[in-house]
């Protein structure tokens, strides 16, 4: 598949990732070493994909610790969020407990970044994911996505007007 | 997307005028280091700008990495509805590496307030409700992180250190020129 630019500055045109009207590739990755979640399993409530490049960037805006702030608001919409990186179920496990974090981080990590690049929202030639953010609906179709440039956290905006903007 | 949602009203703290050039919106959270380092770098901008620049402070405390930045921005508040916010804001990031119910208590009296309706209005979360409303604000403006910067409603998403944001304030006041 094409893939965009490495470069951090050029924004990457959302063409790249699946688009909304397309159904969300089902997966199966591990939550913790000894434990995995299904997408399917979700189906009935929207679901928040949050596609990133890797756990540990060193700064309080960091862009999952915010969404663990912005959970309740997610929550009202009875969405459910999950994190997506290469990291392994170890890493995620020690970030999470750092952060705080109150919803689970998949890892994308064997094969690596297979799941991403079914969605379109891996960076092959840096090894990690996009910032990518999908809206799947209860029935299991994407209803939103949006690539951010590597560097730009993309706040919680389009996520919330996109859970807004699904049928009742 | 990242624009600011939310326009700013009187209930908002804002220093400077209506009829300002440029409007800088700060989302900020009292206990976030790098909000720390841009306290005296806003001050700075301030003073380069004078009354061409409004400036707003708005709340989005990350409560759960920062535990007293909610009661902080409470506090804050508290002074704000006694007419003392920026007072209370100077000295909350002035003092950031004590934050905590000493702190609070200690500058509510330097600031001549009732210690006691503080302590009431932090136990009984009076000014919840409003840091919330701040918040929410915020994540619907696309704020995502702290601090947050919108200049004439338009998030900054480069960095915040004096030299840059001279130079996006100027770029926004149409006379785009090297600081």
């Amino acid at each position: 598949m094409a893939q965009s630019s490495a470069s951090n500055v050029t924004p990457i045109h959302s063409g790249g990732i699946l688009p909304a009207g397309a159904m969300a590739p089902n997966f199966t990755l591990h939550v913790t070493p000894d434990q995995t979640l299904t997408l399917s399993d979700l189906l009935g409530r929207p679901v928040i994909l949050a596609f990133y490049p890797a756990d540990w960037s060193p700064v309080c805006g960091d862009q999952m610790a915010l969404y663990n702030e912005i959970l309740p608001e997610f929550r009202k919409f009875g969405a459910e969020l999950l994190g997506v990186s290469v990291d392994g179920a170890w890493c995620h496990g020690a970030f999470a407990e750092t952060r705080h974090l109150h919803f689970p981080l998949l890892a994308d990590f064997e094969p690596k970044g297979a799941v991403a690049r079914q969605y379109g929202a891996y960076r092959a030639a840096d090894g990690f994911c996009e910032r990518a953010l999908f809206v799947v609906d209860k029935k299991g179709m994407i209803a939103w996505s949006y690539c951010s440039p590597v560097a730009v956290n993309p706040g919680a905006d389009g996520i919330l007007q996109a859970l807004e903007d699904l049928p009742k | 997307m990242a624009a600011l949602k939310m326009p700013i009203t009187a209930e908002d703290h804002i220093q400077g005028l209506e009829s300002a050039d440029v409007t800088l919106v700060e989302y900020g959270d009292y206990q976030c280091p790098h909000c720390g380092h841009a306290y005296p770098v806003v001050h700075q901008v301030q003073k380069q700008f004078g009354k061409r620049l409004r400036f707003v402070f708005r709340n989005f405390p990350l409560s759960e990495m920062h535990p007293q930045a909610e009661a902080a921005a409470e506090v804050a508040e508290f002074a704000g509805a006694q007419g003392k916010f920026w007072e209370m804001h100077d000295k909350l990031y002035e003092n950031q590496e004590r934050l905590g119910e000493a702190l609070f208590l200690d500058l509510g009296e330097r600031l001549k307030l009732s210690t006691t309706a503080l302590r009431q209005a932090l136990e009984q979360r009076t000014f919840e409700a409003r840091v919330r409303a701040d918040f929410k604000g915020g994540v619907r403006s696309g704020v995502n992180g702290t601090p947050t910067f919108f200049i004439n409603g338009h998030r900054h998403d480069g960095s915040f250190d004096f030299e840059a944001l001279v130079s996006a304030i100027h770029q926004a006041m149409g006379t785009a020129k090297s600081a």
